[in-house]
């Protein structure tokens, strides 16, 4: 297959999944009224954004960076391994964006028991 | 009305998102050369094994390199069982267990769940202590075990693990965590400096202090997370 | 060179196809399992892109954690998103 066309295949997939997961979260976020939605929209974004991360610290052809003994081979032979940075990052990013989501819905039970609704247009005091 | 605003700021966002990553090209080197490193990347691939004999790179810079960040990740993952538990709080009288699991499941799902869940304790603890040699570390391990403990509560419905165990080996295992971290700052000059000695590269007793970092860091995120699960499992809104 | 393009447009399309299923469907159940499916799928992306740490979180924080506490909520609180209130005091019995 041309070099040139799979080049751009695979660049669109990727990066083209990630923007998708991103704007349609972004859209749950906004325009919708229940708060488990919402939530949704919100563990979107981020799995989005950790896909972003990591594409952008693929190098083409590079190899899991391990110093096993077949990852030592390997670096002796010329190949490179990917950047390690990214993965740090996003393997904080995941855990952190769990707690986030535990965090929320356990506002949104909370919020349940006092009003008996979990949409925000039938909630119309502002206090309790 | 509103719709066609909000596709309008979408459009906005995505438009800045693509135009922007239309720049950073897919699957091209920006490392720089790894002889002489001159990127942040570059430094740490060459450096890892010579200096510190540990074979994964990534946990190298999760616990050594990085290792004050990973304090705060543990800190927030603290500070979100906490939260949880605080908000969803209720003064119940003494001995009671009201749980949304209301009777036991089949016998297979309880047979099965007998026989596995040794299995996934062995692989939550084999995930951790290896954490410098293949993939994988403390929070993958943790959250192994944790998944080991929500089939035990899944199958049978008065399966309790006491509160008391897991409060004393999550408090433990971040004490541990700190003592590490002050004593490097007393041997050696600075705060989770590594000052045991390093063996040989794919050894299992190798890296210094970052094995004994990650099964702290394994035992508190399994004991938090168990916890976190048995407080939601044991909620239930009077309807 | 030609599987592996095929192999990352389907799963491309399944990741959107179940993002927008679990935005727009009402049945708040079947949006939980949606989002599980693209934990899963995403794991299979980092694992193609040569990061086998940030798969194993993936894989374990997001199918099996984040889909239990969603559920969880969910049946604590209404099950479908066009939900009428029943009308009833609010119970405030509970305050400390």
């Amino acid at each position: 297959m041309d070099p040139v066309l799979y080049n751009k295949i695979v660049t669109f997939d990727i990066y083209g999944s990630a923007i998708g997961l991103i704007l349609i979260g972004l859209y749950a976020l906004l325009v919708k009224k229940h708060l488990i939605k919402m939530v949704i929209g919100l563990s979107i974004i981020d799995s989005g954004v950790n896909l972003l991360f990591i594409a952008v610290g693929f190098i083409k052809g590079g190899t899991a960076p391990i110093f096993s003994p077949k990852g030592i081979e390997l670096v002796q032979k010329g190949v490179t391994m990917v950047d390690p940075v990214p993965q740090a990052l996003v393997l904080t990013a995941i855990v952190i964006g769990f707690g986030v989501t535990a965090v929320a819905l356990s506002l949104v039970i909370r919020l349940y028991r006092h009003h008996n609704t979990a949409r925000i247009d039938n909630i119309k005091s502002l206090k309790w | 009305m509103k719709k066609a605003i909000v596709i309008l700021l979408l459009a906005v966002v995505g438009w800045a998102l693509v135009d922007a990553f239309t720049h950073v090209k897919f699957g091209e080197s920006r490392l720089g050369d790894l002889k002489n490193p001159n990127t942040v990347g570059a430094f740490y691939l060459q450096k890892t094994a010579p200096e510190l004999s540990v074979a994964n790179v990534v946990t190298a810079i999760v616990v050594n390199y990085r290792g004050f960040d990973t304090l705060g990740e543990v800190t927030v993952l603290f500070l979100a069982a906490a939260g949880l538990g605080s908000i969803l709080y209720r003064r119940k009288e003494k001995g009671a267990h009201d749980t949304m699991i209301l009777k036991n499941s089949s016998q297979l799902l309880q047979t099965g769940a007998r026989l596995i869940f040794p299995a996934i304790l062995v692989l939550g603890a084999y995930v951790f202590i290896h954490g410098h040699l293949t993939p994988g570390g403390g929070f993958q391990g943790g959250v192994i075990i944790a998944t080991g403990f929500l089939l035990m509560f899944m199958a049978y419905k008065d399966y309790h693990v006491s509160h008391n165990i897991l409060t004393w080996v999550e408090s433990l295992a971040g004490v541990l965590f700190v003592t590490v971290g002050f004593w490097g700052l007393i041997f050696g000059g600075s705060f989770l400096k590594n000052t045991m000695g390093t063996g040989v590269l794919n050894d299992l007793l190798s890296g210094g202090v970052i094995p004994i970092v990650y099964i702290a860091v394994g035992f508190k995120v399994a004991a938090e997370l168990t916890g976190v699960l048995e407080t939601l499992l044991n909620f239930k809104i009077k309807k | 060179m030609v599987f592996n393009a095929i192999f990352l447009s389907i799963l491309a399309v399944i990741i959107i196809a179940s993002a927008i299923y679990a935005v727009a469907q009402k049945d708040l159940l079947y949006a939980v399992i949606a989002t599980g499916v693209i934990s899963l799928i995403l794991s299979i992306y980092f694992f193609v892109m040569q990061a086998p740490d940030v798969a194993l979180t993936e894989a374990a924080i997001g199918i099996a954690l984040t889909t239990i506490i969603f559920v969880i909520t969910v049946r604590n609180t209404s099950r479908r998103e066009d939900e009428v209130p029943v009308t009833k005091e609010p119970d405030r019995g509970d305050e400390n």
